[in-house]
């Protein structure tokens, strides 16, 4: 690298200045050492705060990978979360979130726990569902066939290449997006319902199609929330769609 | 701007193998058996822990033609291992772009002094450690991520039961000082005092912490995913076993349903014979691996 404007940094200096590792990570928290993570609706953050009605409930895939950050900001966010292990987690689910982790990991996982079939229909149904790195790959034509999107894994090489920029995303207000990209794909194809939020080096890194989202960074790793609230909203829409034509049938 | 191997980049790959297994392989075939069972992640050597125990020697870093054809057979993270000190192994491994480095104490120790500086590595470090305050010093080097070391070729769990709980331990102790306690600490764990901060303030190391050495079994994997755990590396307790691909697909079910012991129970049946194993409490001073290192 180094032609591409790119540089290696003093993670000594970056560190101290972080206070160590800017990543909540590690098994901390209650009293087997973990966050708890299925705690119930809470009165700050975003989502259905304002109007006090109750917070959504999202999903994260918990079968390998990084989903305790997403449920660590999704907390902070307010919504309530759920570990998603098997099909009987996707009950009653506003959202869904799939982390990033090894694809292969997970596409085997998916396959173990006979996920496919019900993920696909909650995003038949149109349930917001945010997928972030591997989360993208699950989404495209060749896994869950979500989105109408092919990933290319690894594109931007092994891990000597992973690196962080600031990205522009549409949609998101505000200064540029740290993007934190591991090992991360691509999109090498997409249709014409797929509008692309961003791109690094020409390469499509962020999607989306209806109220389903993918990104090939991890924004969950810094303290970036936006892409976050992207999918809180969309949940917000929808909730608020349902409410409306439920009212409407009753009245 | 671009930046590539800063810190976060280092530690995140270690995120995203949360929840995960990685396996110890020696063979392209044997990285694909891995890969195909749900392996998170490779650590390609050239001799499993057990049979470097019975063969004795100076255990080294990997031929690079096998590293090599490793990365050539799997798409997951690869990751090698280099000798306690021995930087110029770990350049030849940055060289090869392998994904991660383990500075590992199942090799022969190059220094007896001094540990890598990891800092001076684009490619991110995993290091072993039996408690905290080894945990913190390697992190001071530049480790982005922490094995608790049990001891490795043994297909006993008890010594990494003992390190896991030292090191969650001493982190949930450091948690109940007082600011003006914490410097007395760091000395104590001879640690450098911010890492302690940051430890005593979050509860938790800064990096991801797996568990390694003497995981033989599902419920092995299951038991250390309890104690704290992040995920395990399994050196011979898989391709040592009777019918590996059946027992890495068992561990790799157990580390993800730990907390439902019908699972590990479904994951458990029918594996045939686990790894010749050895207990550690027989082992004399000089073939415990896990004092290599300080």
């Amino acid at each position: 690298m180094g032609a591409d404007g790119s540089r290696p940094t003093d993670s000594r200096t970056e560190m101290r200045e972080a206070g160590i590792g800017p990543i909540g990570s590690g098994a901390a928290g209650a009293a087997d050492g973990r966050e708890a993570l299925a705690i119930g609706p809470i009165g700050s953050g975003v989502a259905g705060a304002a109007d006090g009605r109750e917070a959504p409930t999202i999903g994260v895939l918990a079968l390998q990978g990084g989903f305790a950050a997403h449920a660590r900001m999704l907390h902070r966010l307010g919504a309530g979360v759920v570990e998603v292990r098997v099909p009987a987690d996707l009950q009653a689910l506003d959202g869904l979130v799939i982390p990033g982790g090894e694809s292969t990991t997970m596409t085997l996982g998916i396959e173990r726990e006979g996920l496919a079939e019900p993920i696909r229909r909650l995003a038949q149904a149109g349930t917001p569902i945010l997928g972030s790195c591997a989360g993208l790959i699950m989404l495209d034509r060749e896994h869950l066939g979500a989105m109408d999107i092919l990933a290319a894994r690894n594109a931007f090489g092994r891990q000597l290449r992973s690196f962080e920029a600031d990205i522009e995303v549409r949609g998101l207000d505000g200064p540029p997006l740290r993007g934190i990209f591991i090992r991360a794909p691509w999109i090498a194809e997409h249709g014409d319902t797929v509008e692309i939020l961003a791109e690094v080096d020409g390469h499509p890194v962020a999607a989306r199609q209806g109220d389903i989202i993918a990104v090939a960074f991890h924004s969950e790793l810094s303290d970036d929330d936006r892409v976050h609230r992207l999918l809180l909203a969309a949940v917000d829409r929808r909730r608020e769609h349902s409410r409306a034509a439920g009212a409407g049938a009753g009245g | 701007m671009r930046d590539e191997a800063t810190f976060t980049v280092k530690s995140g790959l270690a995120e995203m193998l949360k929840g995960g297994v990685i396996m110890d392989v020696v063979t392209p075939a044997e990285a694909k058996i891995a890969e195909d069972a749900g392996a998170a992640a490779v650590m390609a050597l050239e001799r499993v822990p057990a049979d470097i125990r019975r063969d004795g020697g100076v255990a080294r870093m990997s031929d690079p033609e096998m590293i090599a054809a490793i990365q050539e057979a799997v798409s997951i993270p690869v990751m090698a291992k280099a000798r306690i000190g021995h930087f110029v192994e770990a350049q030849v491994l940055e060289a090869l772009e392998v994904d991660y480095i383990d500075e590992s104490e199942v090799l022969t120790p190059a220094d007896e002094v001094n540990h890598i500086d990891k800092w001076a590595f684009k490619v991110p470090f995993v290091c072993g450690a039996t408690n905290l305050g080894e945990a913190l010093r390697r992190i001071g080097e530049g480790a982005a991520m922490i094995r608790s070391k049990g001891e490795a070729g043994t297909g006993d769990i008890v010594e990494a039961v003992r390190h896991m709980r030292q090191i969650r331990g001493e982190i949930r102790a450091l948690g109940a000082l007082e600011e003006a306690e914490l410097a007395a600490a760091a000395k104590r764990h001879q640690a450098p005092l911010d890492v302690v901060r940051k430890v005593a303030a979050d509860g938790r190391l800064p990096v991801v912490l797996f568990c390694a050495g003497g995981i033989a079994t599902p419920a092995d994997a299951a038991l250390m995913m309890a104690l704290g755990a992040e995920g395990v590396f399994v050196g011979s307790g898989i391709f040592k076993s009777s019918d590996p691909p059946l027992r890495a697909r068992a561990i790799v079910e157990a580390t993800t349903h730990w907390q439902d012991p019908s699972r590990v129970a479904a994951a458990s049946r029918g594996l045939g014979g686990a790894m010749e194993s050895l207990e550690s409490a027989k082992l004399t001073e000089a073939q415990l691996l896990a004092q290599r290192g300080w």
